[in-house]
């Protein structure tokens, strides 16, 4: 009882930490723009193919993990620059839009320039499962838990103790009022992009010993991220990591205890639950308007 | 090299190249129309297949054609979509007017071309596996895959050889994954089987532990079944080993790639699984007839594509042979004649086993046209 239990429950973090890792991702953009980057999910395609890819071709993993992240941010930066940054003028709604062009964009580029098969990595740390009072758990699920708490530590600190990350957070209150206060909010928009795309790929590349990657990939995680961070309110890393946890747990002991059948309705009952009580997710900070 | 002897090479040529364009010009091209999902979710299908239609279109131009006639292949990506498809069939019938269809990757897209063809009275083999496409026979519809029946029909009588009642299902909770789930509990009454525990998962999902520590503590299950495609059922196989689970698994037809190998690794070590002639072409019997075709296709694939053939690829070559030797035999692109052609197709001897087809039965095969294969140190193995 207390296994299946256990069971259930490592089932539900390993696939919520996946969630969270990938949520987190939607932060930064959010915080500089109040966009919502549909491309994320993209990004995070982008760095486990080029890792695999990377990997395959014989360059060891470590540095491989770093190539396919300087990648990944240079695809970033890229889309800022080519896309985002000829409509700065536009509406956030409009901005949206070219993220979600720029997804369908990146997913039929990386059909092309690697191919549409299913990739594997090799799991960190090997594949023997660590017995935990007759549940098993994978190490890599630790892997991914411990590099969403790491990514976590360092987004608090880039917002609240760097100048670059104060000046992404004051852009975002009011552009007009930060670039008066001699901030390049150009600029901000830019690195935001750059390291969302970083961020992106670091999750991207943990969890494909989990998941697997493949071209198209990037759409269900991007989705399941966008919830888990919608769920813990967005813009908040540890809301992010939070809405992940509660969905995938959700998930897993929806599938345990009732049927696998209602697992999926069941995060969403759970999601929209909250939605309608807490509009702004379980952490988010109320939206004020001041005039 | 003398000037005269330049000459001579020179008016053989010339000859040779005005025989080949009076030929051309005094038959009309075979038209063949195709539409298959080449890129989009079921690109791992459309893929192998359209390369193989053009590769061995150009391959019977090139010896000649058929009849004496060049083949035309107007070929669509429907990108897994069904109502791209449906308009792909459309504009295949009226304005590229062909003279047979082969395509519909997946069962939806075939599907969807089905009325059209019907109503217009063109032959159209299909390239996707689910039993409705056949059954009820339909006038103008054929097919060359196995169906999920025919695989868990293949899969009981191994579990029955080995004294299993008991089983659980674990699967996919779309297209084939459900298609094959719903076939397995139609034919599990023929063999004695009784279904213990049923669980079913997104496809995407990235961990079914879940759903497989149920199975593991659900009493009496001697043998666990995974219906699913692409990568999930890595996943399974894979989250299967972690959690030790003793019984012994079986996949379906869908994975029988190397992909799948690749992708669970070692944890596929001893997975079962039915599969056509193609996956383990070089172990045939020699005396199997099927091996010369087997191994042919599968080297000349091999040769041109750098990959392994799939089973899919053989369905697109099943596809065209019938096709165009129906063609053959019916003397010219008469499509009622085709079709009866296609109909009277006897003992040919395809990648996906020997085709018997009849009013009654538009696919042709049999049992015997699977084999029992088990993973064993990264390579399937034959074992029946």
């Amino acid at each position: 009882m207390l296994s299946s239990f256990l069971q259930f429950l490592i089932s539900g973090v390993t696939v919520g930490a996946i969630y969270a890792l990938c949520g987190l991702g939607f932060s930064i953009i959010f915080n500089a723009s109040h966009v919502i980057n549909f491309a994320q999910g993209e990004f995070i395609m982008i760095g486990a193919m080029s890792a695999v890819w990377l990997a395959d071709a014989g360059v060891p993993l470590p540095l491989a993990v770093i190539l396919a992240i300087l990648v990944t941010m240079a695809v970033g930066v890229l889309l800022e620059k080519l896309a985002v940054e000829p409509a700065r003028k536009a509406s956030v709604t409009t901005l949206i839009i070219i993220t979600i062009g720029a997804s369908i964009f990146l997913r039929g580029l990386a059909q092309e320039v690697w191919d549409k098969n299913f990739h594997k990595l090799e799991s960190f740390s090997g594949e023997t499962p660590i017995n935990l009072l007759g549940a098993v758990l994978m190490p890599q699920t630790i892997w991914v838990l411990g590099t969403a708490v790491i990514v976590i530590l360092l987004l608090a600190w880039f917002f609240n103790r760097t100048l670059e990350g104060k000046a992404m957070l004051a852009t975002s209150f009011n552009p007009l009022a930060a670039q008066l206060m001699g901030i390049n909010t150009k600029r901000v928009l830019l690195i935001s992009f750059g390291l969302s795309a970083g961020l992106g790929a670091v999750g991207g590349i943990v969890i494909t010993p989990i998941t697997f990657t493949a071209y198209d990939n990037g759409i269900m995680l991007g989705l399941k991220g966008f919830s888990a961070a919608v769920l813990g309110g967005l813009g908040n890393g540890a809301g992010a990591v939070a809405g992940g946890l509660i969905v995938g747990i959700a998930e897993a002991m929806a599938a345990g205890y009732l049927s696998s059948a209602y697992k999926d309705a069941v995060a969403f009952i759970i999601i929209l639950a909250v939605l309608v009580f807490m509009p702004n997710g379980l952490f988010g900070r109320k939206g004020t308007e001041r005039v | 090299m003398t000037t005269k002897s330049l000459k001579i090479l020179a008016s053989a040529a010339a000859v040779a190249f005005t025989a080949t364009i009076g030929a051309a010009q005094a038959a009309e091209p075979i038209k063949i129309g195709a539409f298959l999902s080449a890129t989009g979710p079921a690109s791992f299908l459309g893929d192998p297949e359209k390369k193989v239609l053009e590769k061995y279109v150009a391959e019977f131009n090139k010896a000649g054609g058929v009849l004496g006639r060049q083949i035309e292949l107007t070929l669509y990506d429907d990108a897994g979509a069904a109502d791209k498809a449906s308009s792909f069939v459309k504009r295949l019938i009226e304005n590229d007017k062909v003279d047979v269809i082969v395509g519909g990757s997946t069962t939806g897209a075939t599907m969807a071309a089905v009325p059209l063809v019907e109503a217009a009275g063109i032959p159209f083999i299909s390239l996707a596996g689910a039993v409705v496409i056949v059954e009820p026979v339909k006038k103008w519809v054929f097919k060359t895959p196995h169906t999920d029946r025919m695989a868990a029909e293949k899969i009981f009588s191994d579990m029955k050889k080995k004294g299993i009642t008991k089983y659980a299902m674990i699967s996919e909770n779309a297209g084939f994954g459900k298609s094959g789930h719903d076939e397995t509990l139609k034919v599990q009454a023929n063999y004695g089987m009784t279904l213990v525990a049923d669980e079913t998962y997104a496809p995407k999902d990235p961990d079914v532990t879940a759903q497989l520590t149920k199975i593991k503590n659900t009493a009496g299950v001697q043998a666990v079944i995974n219906w699913g495609f692409g990568q999930s059922p890595a996943v399974v196989t894979k989250n299967y080993k972690q959690l030790g689970i003793a019984a012994p698994l079986y996949q379906s037809h869908g994975v029988a790639s190397k992909d799948y190998i690749k992708l669970a690794g070692d944890a596929a070590e001893g997975v079962r699984l039915p599969a056509a002639g193609l996956v383990v072409a070089n172990q045939l019997a020699n005396s199997d007839m099927q091996k010369a075709v087997v191994v042919k296709f599968q080297k000349e694939y091999q040769a041109d594509f750098k990959a392994e053939a799939s089973t899919f690829a053989g369905h697109a070559y099943d596809g065209l042979q019938i096709a165009l030797t129906a063609i053959q035999r019916a003397g010219g692109t008469d499509k009622a004649k085709v079709r009866d052609e296609i109909e009277k197709t006897q003992g040919y001897i395809g990648t996906g086993g020997t085709v018997h087809m009849s009013p009654t039965d538009h696919m042709g095969l049999n049992l015997s046209a699977f084999h029992m294969v088990e993973i064993k140190k990264g390579d399937f193995v034959l074992s029946d």
